[in-house]
């Protein structure tokens, strides 16, 4: 069967529920982030895709510039996640609660 | 002008006083002497010029911003820019050592602007207005000495029963609008004369609510309590407002729109007149305080010529009005003379001996109280005579029944002024500082000389011909001045008669009670007549126990309605509810982290939903 | 079959598989695994964008993304010196808040997945090279390049902060 853009569309969301689902289950500050990740990434694989079937170049102007602003979003992710372990003491995301009413 | 005057003062010279009163004289006198230059150029045309700007075109109502010149708006301004600007120039000298003068100055050009905006208005709107106005002006001036706690609530209590009739002022020109559909006055007249029943069945009513409005301006019973009490602000005032012009605009506002008033309401006109003209000079019999019982004696006055209107003679209303604003101005400045020379003194018992004190005011103060009484051949005969002849002319029960209260009250008159007269001018001082008096500055005096002259002289000038030829549109036969000198007796002499016998006994019996008394003779002799007559019938406080009180219960009643129901109703049920929901949303702020990521994907998914639908 | 219809295939088991791996380990708890595993997604999605024709993409996934963002979140997780986390049960609610959160995101996915069927082979295929995305990115999207250049100095700064140790 051809590959169409369904089929890329369907990878993607896949991805998207996997990075989902580890971000609402994990409880792991680093494993939730690299779920993020994961989810950035699976939105690049849709956006190259639209972009390939559209037969534009525009969608992948935008994937480089996400990918730029992950990277910048990421190194200041784990700054503050170095910040909070070395205040807490833990990265369990469950001890974070301190917005709680 | 005078409004010019009235801003310029308040910004600029509050504090020279010496400039807003030359400010405020010359406007006035500025004002007099246009309208003379107009009248000897136009002539008294009985025949109106207007000049109108369209100002508020609502749907249905044309309200109109227009000037009417017709002899009788002519004659009203140069009353009151005459007697005005005599006031305006006595005041200099009466309050030249008070230190809110240019603020006086100020208020006295506000209220002149008023009062000509009343007689120039050429629609009911434009007057009602300006009638407000007065109604404030009026309400500062008499407050002026806002220091005294007495003066703050006479003002209040003019300003409030002034609304009172005002209100019924402004129903009338509704109803007027709301059956005849314009509100100026040359189109009602047209309308009017065209088809004299166009007003209807409900003509009485419109015409006796548009009345109230003069009722209350006019003091006329029952809404002329504010009048003696208004005596709290300066003398000037209390000439200015009460004998020249504020009073006497009910009178004019009456004869401007008399073509609306059909036959049962000026019946209610004259007996309410009658009895406030009987009422009054009773009151004032008994009244202590010089300026109380000259102001009694306006509104036995101003009753005289409601009740002249009443009988269908604006003639003599008018005419009486005039010399009335001559002799009572004159009056009034003599007395507030008498006032600065005894150093603010009001009690007439506590004055005396002053003739050979302060002949100029002993002069004046005789011309106007003669005048006053009715005596041949001063203004006020002429005037007072002819309501007394229009009252007999009738030949029916209520004129023969007004003539007989009228020529009562003549007598009365007499007695009160003379009584006054008596005591303050006669007799042995009374007090040392009636023995310390002497005469007042001429800037004071020179005013009352010019007004005396007017008082003896008003009757012969011509001035009723004059109003003659506006309300009946026949042309005066100019009379030679011996034959108008002697006009009245050939008209109705029993009228003129009868006056002059009442002006007699008045006369004889004030000389014979008070000449040379050194109190009071009458209570003795009338008991708890004269007490009742002293306190002025207990008006007052009957008015304070109903209507006052009534207010009050509602005024509290309505207090518990806002404090009981809707604040702590209505309010304490949003306040109780948003707090409820407060606490329960409360319990979204979980702090966990992931909560939130899941509450996030459910939001986006519903906005997608949305979105891509 | 297609050659490409084959490497599709592979290629997206293995993006899917190595996911799966990430985020649910049965046999290891140590983020580290999790991390080696976000590596290979990477990759293979490397694969899918060459599949794709974008081949100047394909090669930037793989050098930032591959090559500095997983090797930051490797050094943080030596920083932070994570002992491997003591098992905690699998709490109820939050599995079901997982399942309910993807199924809200499934059904829009499939309401709108039959709005988009193009046809791939009608028009000329634009190729993703170097010099064909530089062209378009150096005239249409100029200002959001420069922008962005600024957002990395921000990001530095930032990070500079946030990571100092308080000067006493």
């Amino acid at each position: 069967m051809q590959v169409g853009l369904e089929h890329y569309l369907t990878v993607s969301f896949v991805l998207f529920a996997l990075g989902l689902f580890g971000v609402i289950m994990r409880r792991n500050l680093l494993i939730i982030y690299m779920s993020l990740e994961m989810m950035l990434n699976a939105a690049n694989l849709a956006l190259v895709a639209f972009s390939r079937f559209n037969n534009k170049l525009d969608g992948q102007v935008l994937v480089f510039f996400i990918i730029t602003v992950a990277a910048a979003e990421v190194s200041v992710g784990l700054a503050l996640i170095v910040a909070l372990y070395r205040r807490r003491r833990s990265a369990h995301v469950e001890d974070l609660t301190s917005l709680k009413f | 002008m005078p409004l010019a005057a009235a801003v310029f003062i308040t910004l600029f010279t509050l504090r020279l006083k010496y400039v807003s009163s030359f400010i405020s004289i010359g406007t006035i006198v500025a004002g007099f002497i246009l309208t003379v230059v107009f009248i000897n150029a136009n002539g008294w045309q009985p025949t109106p010029g207007e000049s109108v700007r369209q100002w508020l075109p609502i749907d249905g109502l044309n309200v109109e911003f227009g000037l009417r010149l017709d002899p009788l708006s002519l004659m009203m301004m140069l009353i009151v820019t005459g007697v005005g600007g005599a006031i305006h120039f006595y005041s200099r000298g009466y309050m030249h050592d008070d230190s809110g003068m240019a603020r006086f100055f100020a208020k006295l050009s506000l209220f002149t602007f008023s009062m000509l905006g009343i007689v120039l208005a050429n629609n009911f709107i434009q007057m009602f207005i300006f009638w407000e106005l007065v109604g404030v002006s009026s309400y500062l001036l008499i407050g002026f000495w806002f220091e005294k706690p007495s003066a703050g609530d006479a003002a209040k209590k003019a300003f409030i029963v002034n609304r009172l009739g005002d209100f019924g002022f402004l129903l009338g020109i509704l109803m007027v609008w709301a059956l005849l559909g314009s509100l100026n006055f040359s189109t009602l007249q047209g309308l009017i004369s065209q088809n004299p029943a166009a007003l209807g069945a409900s003509a009485t009513i419109a015409g006796l609510l548009i009345f109230c409005g003069a009722v209350g301006k006019s003091a006329q019973f029952p809404l002329h309590v504010w009048l003696p009490d208004a005596m709290e602000g300066p003398t000037p005032v209390s000439a200015l407002i009460h004998a020249a012009t504020m009073v006497a605009a009910g009178v004019y506002m009456l004869c401007r729109i008399f073509f609306l008033l059909n036959s049962p309401a000026l019946e209610v006109i004259a007996y309410i007149g009658g009895f406030t003209a009987l009422l009054a000079a009773v009151i004032a019999v008994q009244q202590d305080d010089i300026k109380r019982i000259i102001a009694y004696s306006t509104l036995s006055q101003l009753g005289y010529m409601v009740m002249s209107v009443g009988l269908h003679g604006q003639t003599p209303a008018m005419f009486h009005l005039t010399t009335h604003a001559f002799f009572k101005a004159l009056l009034f400045l003599s007395a507030g003379s008498v006032i600065i020379a005894l150093h603010h003194e009001q009690d007439i018992w506590k004055m005396g001996a002053l003739r050979q004190k302060m002949p100029i005011t002993f002069v004046t103060f005789l011309v106007g109280g003669l005048a006053l009484s009715g005596i041949w051949p001063f203004a006020g005969f002429y005037s007072k005579d002819s309501i007394l002849a229009q009252a007999l002319s009738r030949h029916d029960f209520e004129g023969n029944l007004l003539f007989a209260v009228g020529v009562f009250v003549a007598a009365l008159t007499t007695f009160y002024t003379f009584r006054l007269f008596f005591v303050v001018f006669c007799g042995k001082e009374k007090s040392d500082t009636a023995s310390h008096a002497h005469e007042s500055p001429l800037v004071m005096t020179l005013p009352l000389i010019v007004l005396a002259f007017f008082a003896f002289i008003g009757g012969l000038i011509g001035v009723e011909g004059v109003y003659n030829r506006i309300f009946s549109g026949e042309p005066g036969e100019s009379t030679g001045f011996a034959s108008a000198l002697f006009e009245p007796f050939a008209h109705s002499p029993l009228a003129a008669s009868l006056g002059i016998l009442a002006f007699l006994i008045g006369l004889a019996c004030a000389y014979v009670l008070y000449a040379k008394a050194d109190k009071d003779p009458l209570p003795e002799r009338l008991g708890g007549l004269a007490t009742a007559m002293k306190n002025k019938f207990y008006f007052d406080e009957i008015y304070e126990a109903t209507f006052v009180r009534a207010h009050d219960f509602i005024a509290a009643v309505a207090d518990w309605i806002d404090r009981w129901i809707v604040e702590g109703f209505c309010i304490g049920l949003i306040r109780g509810g948003t707090d409820l929901t407060g606490r329960g949303l409360r319990f979204l702020q979980t702090g966990n982290l992931q909560t939130y990521a899941f509450l996030f994907v459910l939001g986006v998914a519903v906005a997608l939903y949305f979105v891509l639908r | 079959m297609d050659l490409q219809n084959i490497l599709f295939y592979i290629f997206a088991a293995l993006t899917l598989g190595c996911g799966a791996l990430v985020i649910a380990n049965p046999f290891s708890r140590n983020p580290v695994t999790s991390a080696m595993f976000l590596v290979l997604t990477i990759v293979s999605m490397a694969g899918l964008f060459v599949l794709l024709h974008a081949f100047f993409l394909a090669a930037v996934q793989i050098l930032i993304y591959a090559g500095a963002v997983i090797v930051l979140f490797l050094f943080v997780i030596s920083l932070l010196d994570l002992k491997a986390e003591a098992t905690r049960k699998v709490k109820l609610f939050g599995l079901l808040a997982g399942v309910i959160a993807v199924g809200a995101i499934l059904t829009i996915f499939l309401k709108n997945l039959g709005a988009t069927l193009f046809n791939a082979d009608s028009k000329p295929v634009v190729e993703g090279g170097t010099s064909e995305l530089g062209k378009v990115l150096f005239t249409n999207y100029v200002l959001p390049f420069e922008v962005v250049s600024v957002l990395l100095l921000v990001a530095m700064i930032g990070v500079i902060l946030l990571s100092k140790k308080k000067l006493d």
